[in-house]
């Protein structure tokens, strides 16, 4: 169980104007100026939940992780994790969470994967008979027979990532915090990462928060999301709640081979070339279903497509509505 | 027994990481016994020159540059752990943060470690070279078995003492948030005063009495005089003593400022 209650954190940041004159300025008057990168955030997450955390950048997702994993002290505000405040009691909270940091390695650049695995297994105190079941398991599970002899400078973003989730997970953390774990990835290891995040979540219950900017990533994991924006948790609710939502209107694509169209309601042409059309339908007026079927009795449809509205289409009407 | 398990693995994985660089441990090797060759030979200079003006035996001198050599990787004060600068500079520092260890123990073992390792791999050829040279220029035994129990002792204290000082340097950082400045002040004033480039009691006595009360006394002085009998008796006693004390007190300053650090830390980036 995650809490958070009326969070705020405020960071000092030094500006100045360009040119020589402001520098040399600057060296004896430094303006500072406040940002609020957390304003009153309050949320709770349930035990085995996955929840996705989305913002633009400087939204504070990566601040609010780094409160709920003990790094941040806020200026106000509570936060418990299963019964504990992270930055009070830093080091027993920790033991239950892992954090994967998508922009940074936790990995030895130097020395063999295995050789980092180790070191954790020795700094979290993991029974060595748990530590085997553990690695065995996700060397299964995210292919790492071949890396883990490897050492971390050798190996291709993809692979290290994987690496770097295994090594979050030797200690069995009831709660897994990612800050952006596909950043960067290619389509084939960020299937198998979410697969694997997925999989993690439904067999073992564990409570993964997520940021992320890719909506892949939401459409596939998660089935709640939280919005931040400048620093304000904006929405919180489910993603087909929030499809639905923005999802009055519908998109159709149609080929025909003959026929002319018949003005119907609530259907709206918006392109005709060369025998293919686009249609948005209103939703609220006519079904999808209705609006196709009267527009077959006057023209020989070839060919359909229905778009909703994209989960990347959604975010962006999201932070236009908000303004952020 | 569980708990002290957690800091060797940080010596294992740091040796495991130099025994990468093989390359570098030997160009060490044929460095470090050079430069002891050429120090020898202008010591060796002066002391022929005036044999009664000389303030250590040239047997003792002899021994102190040889460690010094063999050791130089343990108290090199320009080597710093280049990961905990780029940690704080970086931001990678929220990692550290999120293991259940106190990030000083931590830094202050990995710090030990990578002079540990270092001087694993690099002390051993140097002493076997030395003790070929013959005396009183080669390497000699220690004075006493006194004398090598208490080198080993304030060895390892001297390590001790010099981690907990570049770990005052390393806290610096995260306020100044760029290492090479405070590096430079600090470096190349401690190199002089530590005793690495001339052994303190070369220097004029009113200024060794002193020197030899700072924390850099505490450092690669006490061992190396120790071996060759040249601090011995209630000398020695006190000099352990001084290494103990500045032991404490840097280790508790050091701590200070780190807690005061990260009350206000922002991890840098992202």
């Amino acid at each position: 169980m995650i809490e958070l209650r009326h969070v705020n954190k405020t960071f000092r940041v030094a500006k100045r104007n360009a040119g020589m004159k402001e520098a040399l300025k600057a060296l004896v008057f430094r303006e500072y100026t406040q940002v609020q990168a957390l304003r009153d955030i309050s949320f709770s997450v349930a035990d085995g939940e996955m929840v996705g955390y989305i913002g633009p950048n400087g939204a504070g997702k990566s601040s609010t992780i780094k409160v709920m994993s003990g790094i941040l002290t806020p200026d106000s505000g509570e936060c418990c994790v299963d019964g504990l405040t992270p930055w009070k009691s830093r080091k027993q909270h920790v033991r239950n969470i892992g954090v994967v940091f998508g922009q940074r390695s936790q990995l030895w650049w130097d020395v063999p994967v295995i050789d980092s695995f180790e070191l954790l297994r020795d700094i979290y105190s993991i029974p060595s008979s748990a530590y085997r079941r553990n690695v065995d398991e996700l060397t299964e599970l995210l292919s790492l027979s071949e890396l883990l002899r490897t050492p971390a400078r050798q190996l291709s973003l993809g692979q290290r990532m994987r690496c770097e989730i295994a090594a979050s997970l030797l200690h069995d953390p009831g709660i897994l915090f990612l800050d952006e774990p596909t950043i960067g990835l290619d389509a084939v290891s960020k299937i198998a990462v979410r697969k694997f995040i997925k999989a993690r979540n439904r067999e073992r219950k564990t409570t993964v928060i997520l940021t992320t900017h890719d909506m892949q990533d939401i459409e596939a994991l998660t089935e709640r999301i939280l919005l931040i924006g400048r620093g304000q948790i904006l929405l919180d609710g489910s993603l087909s709640q929030l499809k639905q939502r923005n999802s009055r209107t519908k998109k159709l694509n149609i080929s025909y081979s003959t026929g002319t169209f018949q003005p119907l309601e609530g259907v709206q042409l918006v392109a005709e070339f060369g025998g293919h059309a686009e249609f948005l339908i209103d939703t609220e007026v006519i079904g999808v279903s209705g609006a196709i079927q009267s527009l077959a009795q006057n023209i020989e449809i070839t060919d359909l497509s229905v778009e909703g509205a994209s989960a990347e289409e959604l975010v962006v009407s999201l932070y236009k509505e908000f303004a952020i | 027994m569980n708990g002290l398990r957690k800091y060797i693995s940080f010596f294992r994985i740091r040796f495991y990481a130099g025994l990468q660089y093989r390359a570098a441990a030997l160009a060490g090797v044929a460095t470090q016994f050079a430069w002891g060759l050429l120090t020898l030979l202008l010591f060796l200079t002066f002391y022929e020159g005036n044999p009664d003006a000389f303030p250590m035996e040239m047997q003792e001198t002899a021994a102190y540059i040889w460690l010094r050599q063999s050791f130089f990787a343990l108290f090199n004060l320009y080597a710093f752990d280049s990961t905990i600068f780029e940690a704080i500079t970086s931001g990678g520092v929220a990692y550290e943060l999120t293991r259940p260890m106190d990030l000083y123990s931590m830094w202050f073992t990995k710090n030990a470690a990578l002079r540990v390792s270092r001087t694993m791999l690099r002390f051993w050829p140097i002493l076997v070279l030395a003790v070929l040279i013959p005396a009183p220029y080669g390497m000699m035994l220690p004075a006493s078995l006194a004398a090598l129990v208490g080198f080993v002792v304030s060895l390892l204290l001297g390590v001790s003492v010099a981690c907990a000082f570049l770990m005052i340097i390393y806290d610096i950082t995260f306020y100044t948030m760029q290492p090479q400045g405070v590096r430079l002040i600090f470096v190349s004033a401690t190199e002089l005063l530590c005793g690495d480039l001339i052994p303190l009691p070369f220097f004029p006595s009113w200024l060794a009495r002193p020197l030899s009360l700072t924390p850099f006394a505490a450092m690669s002085n006490v061992p190396y005089r120790v071996y060759s009998g040249n601090i011995a008796g209630a000398e020695l006693w006190q000099s352990i003593g001084l290494q103990v004390f500045w032991l404490l007190v840097l280790v508790a300053l050091g701590r200070c400022l780190m807690n005061r650090a990260l009350a206000r830390v922002a991890v840098q980036g992202g």
